[in-house]
């Protein structure tokens, strides 16, 4: 079995690895290069813990090869903040109360920015159907919406 | 494992063809994936054909479309053209999964996959979808209802590949829909599943029609019955009823985790009489 | 500990308000560190060998295959745990995590494997050669109740049980007071029906993990997510046979718990091959291994019997309850029976547990164990009854609600409770009143739980720059470091900004037992409060040092020590910060600690009211609006309370709807997986209501009560009785899937 070289960007930085053919690019997230904030809560796509967005779209990143990263664009959550300052769907996150164990809380906010970079002015059922593939067990959904459509508020005020 | 990137059909066909053990072709990857990490599936080597551009693309031919078999639900939900022409088929693809499946899940690999279950089958079946497949020996036009034969088992040859799913041209007056049911609101393999395609006359009687479900026996299958039921009418209740009555026979589902004969066979009729008004709206609209 | 005297008109600062939470940052960056995201130099990966069988004899285990592969570094199976005398508890834990002479259910562990890789690890437990006896199995509760029912486990039944009845039958319990056939007798209307319930799983996000380490002297450190490190490390040093001492064990950052992390499953099995490679081993379960092996809750069968008059009076309450556990006797049905009718004031009634065991896995604690379906059947009678004679549902429960003074159906008696309050704060909100469409139906109900309160220890220490760092030793699942920090704040008078909480590995504190039982911000809360209050006198005494006056002519307010009373004479107050910059003058580090067994932690009460649709034609149920009536005693984070009560209610949704396990006919699970066991998503939500209630807990120096349990308590029947007001039809069989309700309403 011999190992694929995979010339990859994650988050703006160049990255090199060599990962075994059948290894999801979750994997290659978290055991190859550290990158553990992207979760692993089912491994078959069902619960949206390990969501990143490759060449701008959103996947569950155990549903890729890591293989398939080659010559992509990738975006974890480590990548969500700059430098000090972090996103304001991050930020209202936490002023909401909107993580209670916080498992659930990077694929979400990856998702969740997917969501506004699209559609920055969402209903509450946008919200809702875009996030339907992300579980959360703690929280009961309501403060998680509540903070994406805050933070969308913020945003389209900014912009 | 070997990971097979083809940069071009040629390439991909030649690829395939020269495979001695077992090699799937990689698309989305949303089943594939998760057959292999649940060890139902341990593939020699995948072939993953997002690489091939052609295969990427939606294409306008003879007034239809020509989805490459690597496009994935989201990328069809943004092309307006083709949303307009086949508003059912869209949504029915767009109900596979979440936005993330969304990303990646191609409607060739929701045929190949050969899940009774597949949302986007119904809707292709009734929308006379052909599939197109390509081998070492060529291409070659196949009816989608051909291509699956039973749960997980499909009518490709070995070597053969779909290279792209053709949406006929539809003439005016023209409507689709997709309804499935599910126990959530997302996140769930259709329980049943129910596509209509019709077109209607300038004065508002149905003239043809197709009626596929889903989830009701080991492939998906089209139901001329319940097309029968509604030609000639204007779908008015007692032919929807006739419509109902002609799903809900047609239906031979088992029981299973996700449902019960009796709950199966009555929903399918429910679901046809709902999806039909659907099409009946927009063939209208089209008017 | 007593509520303190002045609390009802005590102005608090911090407590009530909504500061940010400690670890928000890191959660939101993805940097917090959970189970499965650490590792060690050397670290093998450890998986586990299932059973496929739901009950079989493990006739021989050959390993050798397995053990031939090169960079496979250790296989165990039982041979390799001692064995555990006369300790039941212990020795069923162990058997669960790792199966002796019969395999109980689908998925219990019969081996395990530490390898150096993942993909080396799944090819070598393929090469493990188990073979089989296939025994019948029985996984229904009733059924395993049967005389001639396939049986687990002989000789298990504890003195309880009366002789003849299947060995599946371990032990049963009896709560009530009163003469149930007069009661009965004075009723207008004895209603008698059987209730079912499904078990359910906690379903948290995170999969359980471990890393273990064990060197050849018996010192290890174990790495896991738990909601109770103490535990883990008492258990797994039983299993093992280690010094408690030997064993650290740190909690990692946990996702997600509800009771089903309160026990062990991975770690011993992680400790026992780290011990034979002599190499650190980490263990990450798969999703499906979390739905076969871990703990879901029980799946239970009750009768129930009760009798009201016309005015809506219960006259009579009677329940019969069994709940199976799982494959080994502790199902929570003791709980199920002191909770079915706690919520009432009632002259007779009964309840009577039977705990079964079956081919299911070993259940575990799941938010408020026991209660929610005992609430089911009890509240959907009274539901039924209520409408039955034409009577408004909530003015039935205030007529027989349980207040202060009232003897509880197990035996206590009330001091101040907050039933009441729940009960008319419902009827007067506006979504009890709003208009309602066709196929729509309104519910309610109300729901009890005891809360816990336990061993707890905090220490406190104040820093030199006058910061403060609050030490406990409970995981923190859903923001209760922030609570600990507030409640510091508080007693201190200093801001929350100076205060960090953090917590312990066992070696570094005193016994804490597990995050359970809606104990934390209660027990944690009020140890916090007492070693802060430690703290004080500690600075009260340097204060007196340095102006010369006795120690208790000084008092602390507002965060700086004062001279008061007759002979302090006058003195500029000294901060928190002053007296700690010169602690090292006056007798050196300062810090407050607390070490209790608490009791007090007040019972809560919670009324619930739904809004759903059903559609006639599929039977799907649809969530139109939710709102949560609780007492919270006093909210210390109110968003936290809130979510609490927001996330408690959403998994109840769950259990009522669409959450189940299923098992086939061979006794397998059929949906070992998120997409088929189904938790509620988001889309399938209104946004969930809440009113806090403050009926301050005599228990608690502030008035808390534990507010995490009682929330899931009353949804099953609330949604039970809206469906029942928007389709005719009564479910009392669990979950209301669609084809369920379907099937009712055809049938009626
Ligand atoms: C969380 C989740 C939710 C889901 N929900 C739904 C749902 O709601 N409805 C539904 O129908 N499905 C659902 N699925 C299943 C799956 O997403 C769909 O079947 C999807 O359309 C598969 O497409 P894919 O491109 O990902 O296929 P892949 O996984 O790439 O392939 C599927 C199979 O088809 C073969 N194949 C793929 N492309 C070709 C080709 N061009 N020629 C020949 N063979 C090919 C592959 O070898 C494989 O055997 C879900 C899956 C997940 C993980
Ligand atoms: S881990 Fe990828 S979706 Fe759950
Ligand atoms: S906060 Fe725990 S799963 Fe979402």
């Amino acid at each position: 079995m011999s190992r694929i070289h995979v010339t990859t960007t994650i988050n703006g930085d160049p990255v090199e690895y060599l990962c075994d053919p059948e290894e999801t690019l979750l994997d290659v997230l978290r055991d190859r290069l550290g990158l553990t904030g992207s979760k692993e809560g089912c491994g078959t796509g069902d619960c949206g813990a390990c969501s990143v967005t490759m060449n701008g779209r959103l996947v569950c990143s155990c549903l890729v090869l890591g293989a398939e990263a080659e010559g992509a664009q990738i975006a974890t959550i480590e990548g969500m903040a700059k430098g000090e300052t972090l996103h304001p769907l991050q930020r209202k996150f936490i002023e909401h109360a909107a993580l209670q164990c916080g498992i659930c809380t990077p694929g979400i906010l990856v998702a969740a920015k997917s969501l506004l970079e699209r559609n920055p002015d969402p209903t509450e059922e946008e919200a809702r159907y875009w996030l339907a593939g992300n579980l959360c067990r703690c929280t009961g959904y309501d403060k998680i919406i509540r903070a994406v459509m805050d933070a969308a508020a913020e945003m389209r005020e900014a912009s | 494992m070997q990971y097979l990137a083809p940069t071009t059909l040629d390439d991909a066909v030649s690829m395939l063809a020269a495979q001695a053990g077992d090699c799937r072709v990689l698309a989305g990857g949303t089943d594939l994936l998760v057959r292999m990490r649940s060890g139902f599936a341990e593939p020699d080597a995948v072939m993953d054909i997002k690489r091939i551009g052609a295969l990427r693309e939606i294409t306008t031919e003879d007034g239809g479309f020509r989805i490459g078999a690597a496009v994935s639900g989201a990328e069809m939900a943004e092309n307006a053209a083709l949303v307009a022409a086949w508003p059912g088929v869209v949504e029915a693809a767009g109900l596979i999964g979440s936005t993330q499946i969304q990303g990646r899940a191609t409607m060739a690999g929701n045929l190949c996959n050969a899940s009774p279950a597949a949302d986007s089958v119904p809707a292709m079946v009734a929308a006379g979808a052909v599939a197109r497949l390509a081998s070492a020996a060529g291409t070659r036009d196949v009816a989608v209802e051909d291509i699956p034969a039973g749960p997980g088992k499909t009518n490709l040859k070995p070597g053969e590949f779909v290279a792209s799913i053709f949406l006929p041209a539809r003439p005016a007056r023209s409507g689709d829909a997709y309804l499935r049911f599910i126990p959530r609101t997302e996140m769930d393999i259709a329980v049943v599943g129910c596509g209509v395609s019709l077109t209607l006359d300038a004065g508002g009687t149905c003239t043809a029609a197709r009626v596929a479900l889903g989830a009701v026996a080991p492939t998906v299958i089209l139901v001329p019955e319940a097309a029968q039921a509604i030609i000639g009418t204007k779908l008015d209740d007692a032919a929807l009823d006739a419509l109902a009555a002609a799903c809900s026979a047609a239906a031979k589902p088992i029981a299973d985790k996700r449902g019960t004969v009796e709950f199966r066979t009555h929903v399918a009729g429910v679901l046809a009489r709902r999806a039909a008004t659907i099409a009946k709206t927009r063939a209208g609209e089209q008017a | 500990m007593a509520l303190d005297t002045k609390s009802e008109t005590r102005q608090f600062t911090v407590v009530g308000t909504r500061p940010l939470r400690p670890d928000g940052i890191d959660k939101v960056t993805g940097r917090a560190r959970f189970g499965a995201d650490m590792t060690a130099p050397g670290m093998l990966i450890g998986l586990v060998l299932r059973s496929p069988h739901a009950h079989a004899k493990i006739k021989r285990i050959d390993t050798s295959a397995a053990e031939a592969i090169p960079g496979v570094h250790a296989v165990v199976t039982r041979a390799d745990f001692p064995v555990i005398g006369d300790n039941d508890f212990i020795a069923d834990i162990l058997d669960n995590c790792m199966a002796g002479e019969k395999a109980l259910y689908d998925g219990h562990a019969v081996a395990a494997i530490a390898a150096s890789s993942g993909a080396i690890a799944r090819k070598a437990l393929k090469l493990i050669k188990v073979d089989y006896e296939v025994l019948p199995h029985v996984t229904d509760v009733d059924a395993a109740m049967k005389p001639g029912a396939p049986v687990l486990h002989e000789g298990r039944a504890n003195e309880t049980v009366p002789e003849g009845m299947s060995s599946n039958v371990v032990a049963r319990y009896e709560f009530g007071h009163g003469d149930i056939g007069a009661g009965l007798a004075g009723a207008d209307r004895v209603l008698e029906r059987t209730y079912r319930t499904e078990a359910t799983h906690q379903g948290y996000i995170e999969p359980h993990a471990c890393l273990a380490q064990m060197g050849p002297d018996g010192q290890a450190d174990l790495w896991c997510c738990t909601q109770g490190q103490y535990m883990v490390r008492d258990t797994c040093a039983a299993i093992l046979g280690l010094k408690q001492g030997q064993l650290r064990v740190t909690a990692s950052e946990i996702g997600g718990g509800f009771g089903g992390k309160t026990t062990v499953f991975l770690e011993p099995v992680a400790l026992a091959l780290a011990r034979k490679s002599g190499r650190p081993v980490k263990m990450v379960m798969t999703r499906s291994e979390v739905l076969r092996a871990t703990g879901p809750t029980a799946s239970s069968s009750i009768d129930i019997k009760l009798g009201m008059t016309k005015d809506g009076r219960i006259t009579a309450g009677f329940a019969e309850l069994r709940y199976q556990g799982g494959a080994y006797p502790g199902s929570p049905v003791e709980f199920g029976a002191m909770s079915a009718f706690a919520p009432y004031d009632l002259d007779h009634v009964k309840t009577v547990g039977w705990d079964v065991v079956t081919n299911r896995p070993k259940q575990a604690a799941y938010r408020a164990p026991g209660a929610p379906m005992a609430a089911f059947a009890v509240e959907s009678a009274i539901d039924e009854l209520a409408k039955g004679f034409g009577l408004d549902p909530l003015e039935v429960r205030l007529k027989n609600a349980a207040r202060e003074g009232t003897r509880a159906s197990y035996g206590v008696t009330y001091p101040a409770i907050g039933l009441e309050a729940t009960l008319r704060r419902a009827k007067d909100h506006p979504h009890w009143t709003a208009p309602l469409g066709s196929n729509q139906g309104r519910g309610v109900a109300c729901g009890f739980w005891f809360n816990f309160g336990g061993n707890t220890c905090v220490s406190m220490n104040i820093a030199p720059d006058g910061t403060v760092n609050v030490i406990e030793g409970n995981p923190d699942i859903g923001g209760s470091r922030a609570s600990m920090s507030m409640m510091a704040a508080e007693e201190l008078g200093i801001s929350y900004d100076q205060v960090r909480t953090v917590i312990a590995d066992t070696a570094s504190l005193g016994l804490n037992d597990v995050t359970d039982g809606s104990r934390v911000t209660f027990a944690v809360g009020l140890a916090t409060i007492e070693a802060a209050r430690d703290a004080k006198r500690e600075m009260c005494k340097r204060a007196a040092m340095v102006w010369g006056i006795e120690e208790d002519a000084v008092e602390w307010k507002d965060g700086a020590a004062h001279p008061a009373g007759p002979n302090a004479g006058s003195h500029p107050p000294m901060t928190l910060a002053e007296i700690a910059a010169i602690a090292s003058n006056t007798g050196g580090p300062i810090a407050g600690h607390y070490e209790v067994n608490a009791e007090g932690a007040g019972v809560s009460f919670a009324t619930h009211m739904v809004d759903t649709e059903v559609d006639p034609e599929t039977g799907a149920v649809k969530i139109l609006r939710y709102t949560v009536f609780q007492d919270a005693g006093k909210a210390v984070h109110p968003a936290y309370v809130e979510g609490q009560f927001q996330g408690g209610a959403v998994q109840g949704i769950g259990w009522a709807l669409n959450e189940e396990y299923i098992y086939g006919a061979d006794g397998t699970l059929q949906n070992a997986g998120f997409l088929d066991y189904r938790i509620p998503v988001a889309s399938d939500l209104p946004m969930i209501d809440t009113v806090i209630l403050e009926i301050p807990n005599p228990g608690h120096p502030y008035g808390v009560r534990g507010v995490g349990e009682t929330s899931i308590v009353p949804p099953l029947a609330t949604i039970a009785n809206a469906v029942s007001a928007a389709s005719g039809v009564r479910m009392a069989d669990l979950p209301m899937s669609p084809p369920k309700v379907l099937a009712a309403i055809k049938g009626a």
